[in-house]
């Protein structure tokens, strides 16, 4: 009897704080996460840099991404991985969002295109750190979401659009930084037009689950394009060189 | 005896539909899934046949007085398990792209991997329980089973033909049920009651799942779920993307999608420094990936602006200034993406090959308008065949030969391909190209560019090893190479670069913001200019590759990229153990995409077939031997006691049981390295696997059939008919590697039907020898050891399960020539066993 007493109040200790970790913040699980990142960071710093922007992680710490994680995936919301967020789309690694923050130099004045809003997690992160972010999706039921969940946890400064995004936001252009969510076979020409002088733009290229790099597409403020393909990691493919 | 109730026919419908199922399953896996599980049908099938046989063998005092009802039940469950493991099986949410971060993934392959399996275990219950309970006719039994399964692999091809495959399923089905209906009814006898009730249940249940099938057949209930990841699902989430047609066929399912409002703009390699944006286009999937594009043409090829732009257009820049443009043959001409870009680059003559005779009918049916009529354009020619074929069998001369970029760049960066062999990109493959360029003509491949640099590098050294056993001393000069962001293109001349070519090269690339990886004479300075690796690693790699010490070069790089060659076909596979741990680390920190995972994953099948087998095959039976022996043992202590003499178990068990073993494994390698060899020879991995596993099994019946004959007649009876056997195989294997390269060399350009049946008369001698050992030593042990019989049987099918998986992990590491030299190690051994 009281054996089984015991394992009904465990089984409810239990079930209260998985309820507490669904419905809470999970302020924790995150900052624990960004930690992780921040450690990560320092070992393989973005080029010419020491470690990831203090601003870029403290955005990181401030957007709940279990907010933008489907119901099936909570427990996974705070892994350093990508997930699947339905339609064949993906949330990105948590740590590929640091690093594609970092990489387009978010300022506190900027104007940031996405091109591929998905979950909305990497638009709401930059909507930390920039003045408004415009975010294009192909995908109607995900725009919806998107949209939906972003102007509910209060991100008023993005603004979402269902639609072709090789063409860029004509209205809104041109942008300090440019952030695409997955590569296709070419960078839209467009896209590099409506790039201001001085402005960056990042695309990851590879898997949906396995990023191999990222490009990054620099506009001189002579207006010369330049591109750089950027390992997440160094790793250097000969055995004995570092 | 009951000997009019043979349920022969019914054993030929049910080895018929059990290697349809077979073939169909790899076909709809490589549809919803990727291509690569060939391997694991082949493995997961011989484990419903063990494991049948295990139970069996438990059972057997229970079935034999109730063979008719169980025959009849086991081929009704064979016939509901065919369709209802494929719709459970596609619910199962297994996502291989995933295997990196999820553990659970594996457990999801495990569960197809055991549900698949469902169908064989009942189909080979039926086959069984015939050899079982009415073991005085095997050879009659053994005869239909084989003629079955050997009508099995041609009627599904086929099948293929006028049925998308998971109706096929449904049709397959309907033939196990036929099976089931025809089979004799139990004969009268004693214990009435349940038998007299039986025929009346077993015919409702018959009628009941023939209206199920009926109904899932017409009202096409039976679909196909393909992976989310997959580029046709991915496309068809698009708003407003629609499919404006599908085809069906033994070489693929091919999908139209058209998307208006975000319109496809397939391009790999064009320059952002362009100022021609691609027009619109369809896409036209092959099993849901590898996207080809159709461009909508109005005949005017000059206004395509942007195929001047691309990576792929710099042999037309070189090959300008002749009088007359070049002649052009485009190899993987798929809906003639590569076919325009010749002629806008200003092709006199473009000669198209494509496998897919299903992809020319839509070109010139449905797509005609939309693609300008492309492969009816003057200075098209198309042709329907293999690539390697085609080069084998021409006699022509041409000034580029062009290898089309037919694979998705989500797919090559996923690391899903590893397994996939590819008879386009070997050292072999380059070599037949070469042969059939113009004095000074050039070779053009274009591949996605990986970071840090893998196919790349491998195309390169897959290039100058084909230029080297071309006799050519000094292949730097024969090379120049050059890469946007995301793709390279490497160009092999027949003949050395001129200074008039590397300048062209020089302005092609900069006009459009491409680096130059390498021509000769290039100064290190111009390496890494517009797309910035952290290193010109590129560069570095291709004098790495051309210097003297080449091989230290490759052997420290931390990804394979040694050469590929027609024996180790893995071009996409560039995995190496040692980099393992490196990058599991470095996952975390975005390093993902350093892996080939799909190496991983056969591995992971690897171990489930060694842990699926032991516990379905093998310890059902380990748990009753041992409580047999318990109770024998304390049967013979009494016996002791009241004087009997104890009886030890049947000695040399142990050798047996390596024999049969043994032989599981060296089959199985043989067939399989077959199968791969043959994927080139028939032109398809599906072909292959139909042809060779039909082969194998009608021969090695003929064979095992004549074993008795055979032991008759040789003096040292069976002990010296299995050393013979063994013998002349490994002569036939031996004589096989040597004369196999040139006679499919000869003989890859004829017709279907030439290299089917050349391919079956090849395979025939062998298969028969192989067919040899396993009864003769059943024979045996017979006479020896009768007890032992099941442990043959259950070893043999527990190897073969494992060797599925071990064959094809052996061919990536060594080469299908190692596998084949492994199998006849096996033989060797299990002869030598067999003597002593």
């Amino acid at each position: 009897m009281r054996g089984s007493s015991l394992i009904v109040i465990l089984y409810l200790a239990a079930l209260a704080s998985l309820t507490a970790a669904a419905e809470g913040d999970r302020f924790g699980e995150r900052t624990a996460l960004v930690d992780e990142i921040e450690r990560y960071g320092r070992l393989d710093p973005p080029p010419g840099k020491r470690g990831f922007d203090e601003r870029v992680l403290e955005a990181l710490r401030k957007v709940e991404r279990h907010r933008f994680v489907p119901e099936s995936q909570q427990s996974e919301a705070y892994a350093n991985h990508p997930l699947p967020i339905g339609h064949g789309q993906t949330i990105s690694q948590p740590y590929i969002v640091a690093l594609m923050t970092d990489l387009v130099d978010p300022q506190p004045g900027d104007a940031v295109l996405e091109v591929g809003t998905g979950s909305g997690y990497q638009a709401a992160v930059l909507a930390q750190l920039v003045d408004r972010v415009y975010s294009i999706e192909i995908i109607e039921p995900l725009s919806e979401q998107a949209r939906e969940r972003l102007q509910r946890l209060g991100y008023d400064n993005v603004e979402t659009r269902l639609g072709d995004g090789y063409f860029g936001w004509e209205e809104q252009a041109p942008f300090d930084a440019i952030v695409v969510t997955a590569a296709a076979s070419h960078v839209p020409p467009p896209l590099i037009a409506q790039l201001k002088p001085g402005g960056r733009m990042v695309i990851p290229v590879g898997g949906r689950f396995a990023v191999q790099y990222l490009l990054l597409v620099e506009k001189t403020e002579a207006g010369e394009t330049i591109t750089r393909q950027v390992t997440a990691v160094r790793f250097v493919p000969l055995t004995g060189e570092h | 005896m009951n000997t009019a109730r043979l349920p022969l026919f019914s054993v030929l419908l049910i080895s018929t539909a059990a290697i349809a199922y077979e073939i169909l399953l790899i076909r709809i896996l490589s549809i919803v899934q990727w291509h690569h599980f060939a391997w694991m049908i082949i493995s997961l099938a011989l484990l419903g046949y063990g494991a049948s046989g295990t139970a069996i063998a438990l059972a057997r005092r229970w079935l034999e007085p109730r063979f008719e009802q169980a025959f009849a039940a086991s081929a009704l469950l064979f016939s509901v398990s065919m369709v209802l493991c494929l719709l459970l099986g596609q619910r199962v949410p297994f996502n291989a792209l995933e295997v990196i971060w999820d553990p659970v993934q594996t457990l999801y392959l495990g569960a197809l991997y055991l549900l698949f399996m469902l169908p064989f275990f009942f189909a080979a219950s039926c086959i069984g329980l015939a050899f079982t309970c009415r073991g005085e006719r095997v050879d009659r039994i053994y005869f239909f089973d084989l003629l079955g399964a050997g009508a099995g692999a041609a009627l599904v091809i086929g099948a293929l033909f006028v049925l998308p495959p998971q109706q096929a399923v449904i049709a397959f089905s309907g033939l196990a049920l036929a099976a089931s209906a025809l089979a004799p009814a139990p004969a009268s006898g004693p214990r009435m009651s349940a038998k007299a009730r039986w025929p009346g249940v077993l015919a409702l249940l018959q009628t009941a799942w023939l209206f199920g099938l009926l109904y899932a057949g017409a009202a096409d209930r039976v679909g196909l779920r393909m992976s989310e990841f997959k580029g046709l699902s991915q496309a068809l989430e698009v708003v407003d993307a629609r499919v404006v047609t599908e085809r069906s066929g033994p070489l693929g399912l091919l999908t139209v999608v058209d998307s208006p409002r975000v319109p496809f703009r397939h391009a790999p390699g064009l320059s952002f420094t362009t100022r021609h944006l691609p027009p619109a286009q369809l896409a036209l999937f092959t099993d849901g990936d590898g996207i080809s594009v159709i461009t909508a043409f109005d005949g005017d090829a000059a206004e395509l602006g942007f195929l001047g732009d691309v990576t792929a257009a710099l042999p037309y820049r070189l090959l300008d200034g002749a009088e007359e443009g070049p002649r052009v043959l485009v190899l993987g001409a798929g809906a003639g993406y590569d076919v325009l870009l010749a002629l806008h680059n200003g092709a006199a003559r473009i000669d198209a090959v494509e496998l897919n005779p299903q992809v020319a009918e839509l070109m010139r049916g449905p797509l005609a308008e939309w693609s300008g009529n492309l492969y009816g354009h003057e200075r098209v020619n198309l042709h329907i065949a293999e690539a390697r074929g085609f080069v084998n069998r021409v006699r022509d001369r041409f000034d580029l030969v062009q290898v089309a970029l037919l694979d998705s760049a989500a797919v090559s960066g996923s690391g899903v391909q590893a397994l996939n062999e590819n008879y386009l990109y070997t050292v072999e493959a380059l070599g037949d190209y070469l042969s059939r360029l113009e004095p000074g003509g050039l070779l053009a491949v274009t591949r996605w560019l990986k970071v840090p640099p893998r196919d790349s590098l491998k195309l390169v050294a897959t290039a100058i090893e084909a230029l080297r056993r071309a006799g050519v001393t000094d292949p730097g000069r024969r090379l120049a190479m050059i890469r946007g962001w995301n793709t390279v293109t490497l160009l092999v001349k027949n003949g050395e670069f001129s200074e008039r070519e590397t300048a062209a090269l020089r302005d092609f690339a900069r006009d459009r913001s491409f680096d130059v990886v390498w021509y000769p004479g290039m100064p290190p300075g111009e390496a890494n200019r517009f797309n910035r690796l952290d290193r010109a690693w590129l560069y570095e790699g291709v004098v790495a590759l051309l210097g003297d010490r080449a091989q230290t070069w490759v052997e420290g790089y931390k990804f394979d990229i040694s050469p590929a060659t027609d024996q180790r076909p893995y071009f996409f596979d560039f995995f190496r153990w040692r980099a393992l741990p490196e990058v599991l680390d470095l996952r975390l920190r975005g390093g993902a995409g350093l892996l080939e995972w799909g190496y991983l994953l056969l591995v992971a099948t690897l171990l489930q077939a060694v842990v699926a087998g032991a516990l379905l095959i093998l310890l059902p039976l380990t748990l009753t031997w041992t409580l047999t022996r318990a109770r024998t043992r304390a049967l013979g202590r009494r016996r002791a006691a009241a004087g009997t003499p104890l009886q030890e178990p049947s000695p040399a068990t142990g050798r047996f049981g390596t024999y049969f073993f043994l032989l599981g494994l060296a089959f199985l390698f043989v067939e399989i390295a077959f199968i791969q060899k043959f994927i080139l020879f028939l032109a398809h991995p599906l072909y292959a696997v139909a042809v060779v596993l039909a082969g194998f099994l009608v021969f090695a019946g003929l064979g095992s059939a004549s074993s008795p004959w055979l032991a008759h007649r040789l003096p040292g009876g069976a002990r010296a008919a299995v050393p013979l056997a063994v013998g002349l195989l490994a002569v036939i294997v031996l004589f096989y590697l040597a004369l196999l390269p040139p006679l499919f060399g000869r003989l890859i350009g004829s017709g279907d039907a030439v290299r089917i049946g050349a391919s079956l008369a090849l395979i025939a001698p062998l298969a028969f020898c192989m067919g040899m050992p396993f009864p003769l030593g059943l024979r045996r042990l017979a006479a020896e050891a009768p007890d032992f019989i099941p442990w043959a049987w259950a070893l043999n099918g527990y190897a073969s399960v494992v060797s599925a998986a071990l064959a094809t992990l052996l061919a990536m590491e060594l080469g299908f020539n190692a596998v084949l030299v492994a199998a006849l190690g096996c033989y060797g051994v299990a002869a030598a066993l067999f003597r002593d």
